[in-house]
């Protein structure tokens, strides 16, 4: 298909999306109505279980079920990235060494930030029941954390730090750990998933039943996938390219 | 006016697409995915969204009430971030390879299949 034929199918396609799209808009309700139905129901059912945190009580003890399927996502993406990000044919894996002058303000940054960075992330995921946060979001901060050491450019110190054996199993580790805790309802008799411990002092870290335990699967599974994901995305750049 | 985050969630969907449709380095349609991706969550935070209603989590200064956005949507919208990113990870990896065996990012010139 050549550009203009395909500029003028996407053109009228996208036209008919917009009314669709338009007709469907003007169909719901105003913006910023009090009317949501959803929201009460959700709220009195984290209440009852003593979740502060109520969008945790929705990801991790109402809709757990759908959290497992997305973390299976996460699972299989960073899978089939690692997959696809192998050497290729006559591609080798190079040694790495450091970078030749990285700039002291930013490794000096680098090095301070790292350990408040781990803070944040082990505090997002170990509080996700009390305060904004969560697996998902202290995964993503701790795995990151760990990169905070490329930008000093210490790229050997990077990889002892990271030993890639141990965040592949970590991925693994986190989503079984996930599946185990939905397996002590099952135990429990009170179903897949179920929220069975018990919910505890309201506003306390030891509350809402199996909800931080599962902020941690998820966190230890997020954590190593970024971690897995940087890896290889960076063997790429400072190994491959190099070897060639 | 209480249309407009609607509209800019039609907007983010439809201007994505164009991106996609129109961009001649892979990389690019795989940022511009993300734009339409966003689309979504605008739309989801703006559906839960009620007037002078606070955030969906309680501490001691502020107690559990229904004057709150509705949390569904915000979770929905945390599920759809992870995919996207998970997503866009995947498509790096395979314009990675792209470039590999065809040196080229340009879908305009990726006609042939070639292993």
């Amino acid at each position: 298909m050549t550009r203009p034929v395909r500029i003028v199918l996407f053109l009228v396609a996208a036209a008919g999306v917009a009314l669709c799209y338009l007709g469907a808009v003007f169909g719901l309700p105003e913006l910023g109505t009090p009317v949501h139905p959803y929201r009460d129901q959700a709220v009195a059912a984290a209440v009852a279980r003593s979740t502060a945190n109520v969008v945790s009580a929705v990801n991790y003890d109402q809709r757990a079920l759908d959290t497992l399927g997305e973390e299976t996502i996460v699972l299989g993406s960073v899978i089939g990235a690692a997959a696809l990000l192998r050497p290729t044919g006559k591609e080798r894996k190079g040694t790495v060494r450091d970078a030749d002058e990285t700039l002291p303000s930013v490794a000096l940054l680098g090095y301070l930030l790292l350990p408040v960075t781990l803070l944040v992330g082990a505090n997002l995921v170990l509080h996700g029941q009390l305060t904004p946060g969560g697996g998902f979001q202290g995964g993503v901060v701790l795995g990151t954390a760990i990169h905070l050491i490329y930008l000093t450019g210490r790229y050997q110190a990077l990889d002892r730090v990271r030993p890639l054996a141990v965040f592949t199993a970590g991925e693994a580790l986190g989503t079984t750990l996930f599946a185990a805790v939905g397996l002590v309802g099952v135990a429990a008799g009170a179903g897949f998933l179920a929220n069975v411990l018990p919910t505890g002092a309201w506003g306390s870290l030891l509350s809402a039943g199996t909800v931080p335990l599962l902020n941690i699967a998820v966190g230890v599974e997020v954590a190593s996938g970024v971690v897995v994901l940087l890896t290889k995305f960076l063997d790429q750049a400072l190994r491959i390219a190099g070897a060639e | 006016m209480t249309v407009f985050a609607y509209g800019v969630a039609g907007w983010l969907l439809l201007i994505g697409a164009f991106g996609i449709a129109v961009s001649r380095d892979i990389v690019r349609s795989v940022v511009c995915l993300s734009v339409a991706q966003s689309g979504t969550y605008v739309l989801l935070i703006a559906v839960g969204y009620q007037k002078r209603a606070a955030a969906p989590v309680f501490g001691a200064t502020n107690p559990p009430s229904l004057d709150v956005v509705d949390p569904v949507v915000q979770a929905l919208t945390l599920t759809d971030v992870v995919v996207s990113a998970t997503v866009t990870a995947l498509l790096l990896a395979l314009a990675i390879q792209v470039a590999k065996t065809h040196g080229t990012t340009d879908p305009d010139e990726l006609s042939a299949l070639k292993g």
